[in-house]
């Protein structure tokens, strides 16, 4: 029997782990099935990371290697090379490395930390055959920062996603021609510094509105065509433009890796494709938490540092019993903005609610009401999908609550 | 004259207003932090960008590497041709300088490497 599993050492395995310790547990075991600490930051060699939890610059490798000198320093043990192939409802883990075969463990407590994965092409419809040279992002990424290799030379980028548009600029100063990225909607996904920094520095074009509707090159890619879309999405034929190129890069949208999750039982969150949490980020399973991109996608590692311990405290939390007065209030949302994390409020105290919108507004309030009541309300002079909003609810606006439902309101 | 930035100091990215005479900044506007305002002034009159990348090491592997500084923007390509001649020795621990001088920076890991991968 283990007090605290973490399943996934990444940014929020780590960083759970860590306040798990803090908060009294010494029985954590972190499952890993990378060769090293550290998740996706290993692959993210540029810099950007850390400047809430630090307020300084970090690359990628530099903002893991904080939590990982922390987690070495507290003997905080983990299994590395160590696939998780099943987790069960009590809590029983099911895993498998080279030097243990296929083995089990009972937990009290489990924090599910397995990030997400990327949406790959079969996910988008785009006609033609299945050559050679069609990568997701994430993989052009560990091909050039990790394996060393250069995957194209004329490359055309679909989806403005921020690791888009750092592979825009990783592939050209590494030597390659980036002819365009296109973008489905009329604005970017990405942070606007990372179009200024990785497309506007290099005089890329950045296609708002565009998309790929046809890949061309039967062993490897020849070319792509794109299309302008209308209001609707669709491809507008008399727009069609026809792209030489080696290499189209995926930069279409992440998904929350909730495998473990359904085998637990765990309910999802229909638009985040992660799980149902509490404040604490206790899943619908007492004693399975679930932090980081596992549970949504975050666009700034910082903010998964920092629910992952809120995770990992609670998990101690749980393990050590701690009773506290419970309350059902759950959180709504009115469709602009798109959900809520927590979905639920289950303790009286003070909460910071992240949520996110589905376009972009400008002027807007952040309305929170139970029922007809305006418990709170929050003015943004701008808000859009790429960048997560939070919101601090206090104890006592909590008090007299039975649900909650948080509405945009544009000035 | 005006010029508009996209401030690339955080992920807020302010949208920053500069006035400019002559090469010299009048006034800035749409910041939001003084880093932001330092930010539009260094971009008129003499961009700077932080380049990271990766150096072969002796073993045939790659650790990551970035410049300590900021180097002008207009010696990206150059910065980059002096990252790939260099080749690293193992092992390798975060903060290690690979290379000196290199437009006014160091090349320093981001990363260790042990050499035992």
């Amino acid at each position: 029997m283990r007090d605290l599993v973490i399943i996934g050492g990444g940014p929020a395995g780590m960083s759970a782990a860590i306040a798990a310790y803090e908060s009294g547990i010494r029985d954590i075991l972190i499952l890993e099935r990378d060769a090293q600490l550290g998740g996706i930051l290993q692959q993210c060699i540029h810099n950007g990371f850390g400047l809430h939890n630090f307020g300084e610059e970090l690359t990628g490798p530099e903002y893991a290697w904080k939590y990982e000198k922390q987690v070495r320093q507290l003997g905080i043990e983990r299994k590395l090379n160590t696939m998780v192939l099943d987790l069960t409802e009590d809590k029983v883990i099911t895993a498998t490395n080279s030097e243990e075969g296929i083995f089990q463990i009972q937990a009290k407590a489990v924090i599910l930390a397995m990030g997400c994965r990327e949406r790959s092409k079969g996910a988008l419809n785009i006609a033609g055959s299945r050559p050679a040279g069609i990568f997701s992002a994430g993989t052009a990424q560990k091909f050039i920062n990790m394996k060393g290799y250069l995957p194209g030379k004329n490359v055309v980028i679909l989806g403005s996603g921020d690791i888009g548009l750092i592979m825009a600029r990783r592939m050209t100063l590494e030597g390659a021609k980036v002819h365009a990225v296109c973008e489905l909607m009329p604005y970017s996904g990405g942070l606007a510094r990372n179009i200024a920094q990785c497309l506007d520095d290099f005089g890329i074009e950045l296609k708002l509105s565009h998309t790929v509707v046809e890949i061309h090159g039967k062993d490897r890619v020849e070319g792509v065509t794109i299309a302008k879309v209308d209001e609707n999405r669709k491809p507008i034929a008399a727009t069609r433009e026809y792209i030489p190129c080696d290499t189209l890069l995926l930069s279409v949208g992440l998904i929350p890796e909730n495998e473990l999750s359904k085998a637990a039982n765990v309910n999802l969150c229909r638009t985040t494709n992660g799980a149902v949490v509490d404040q604490d980020r206790q899943t619908s399973v007492p004693g399975i938490f679930a932090c980081g991109n596992v549970l949504h996608v975050h666009d700034l590692v910082d903010f998964v540092s920092q629910e992952a311990e809120i995770a990992g405290k609670a998990a101690a939390e749980y393990v050590n019993q701690v009773q506290e007065a419970s309350a059902n209030i759950p959180l709504t949302t009115d469709g602009k903005i798109r959900y809520t994390v927590p979905q639920v409020i289950t303790k009286k105290k003070d909460v910071t609610v992240y949520f996110r919108v589905g376009d972009i507004y400008k002027n807007v309030k952040i309305n929170v009401f139970d029922g007809e009541k305006l418990v709170l309300s929050r003015k943004r002079p701008k808000v859009a999908p790429g960048e997560m909003e939070s919101i601090t609810i206090k104890a006592e606006q909590l008090e007299a609550a039975t649900q909650l439902h948080f509405a945009l309101e544009v000035m | 004259m005006e010029r508009k930035l996209t401030c690339i100091i955080c992920p807020l990215g302010c949208d920053l207003t500069v006035k400019l005479e002559n090469n010299t900044v009048l006034e800035v506007s749409g910041f939001t932090c003084p880093r932001g305002k330092a930010y539009a002034e260094t971009e008129c009159t003499n961009p700077l960008r932080t380049v990271t990348s990766t150096v072969r090491c002796s073993d045939g592997s790659l650790v990551s590497v970035k410049t300590d500084k900021p180097i002008p923007k207009e010696k990206m390509a150059q910065c980059m041709a002096r990252i790939n001649q260099a080749v690293a020795t193992l092992p390798i621990a975060i903060g290690d300088v690979i290379l000196e001088d290199v437009f006014g920076s160091r090349i320093v890991a981001t990363q260790n490497n042990t050499g035992n991968a």
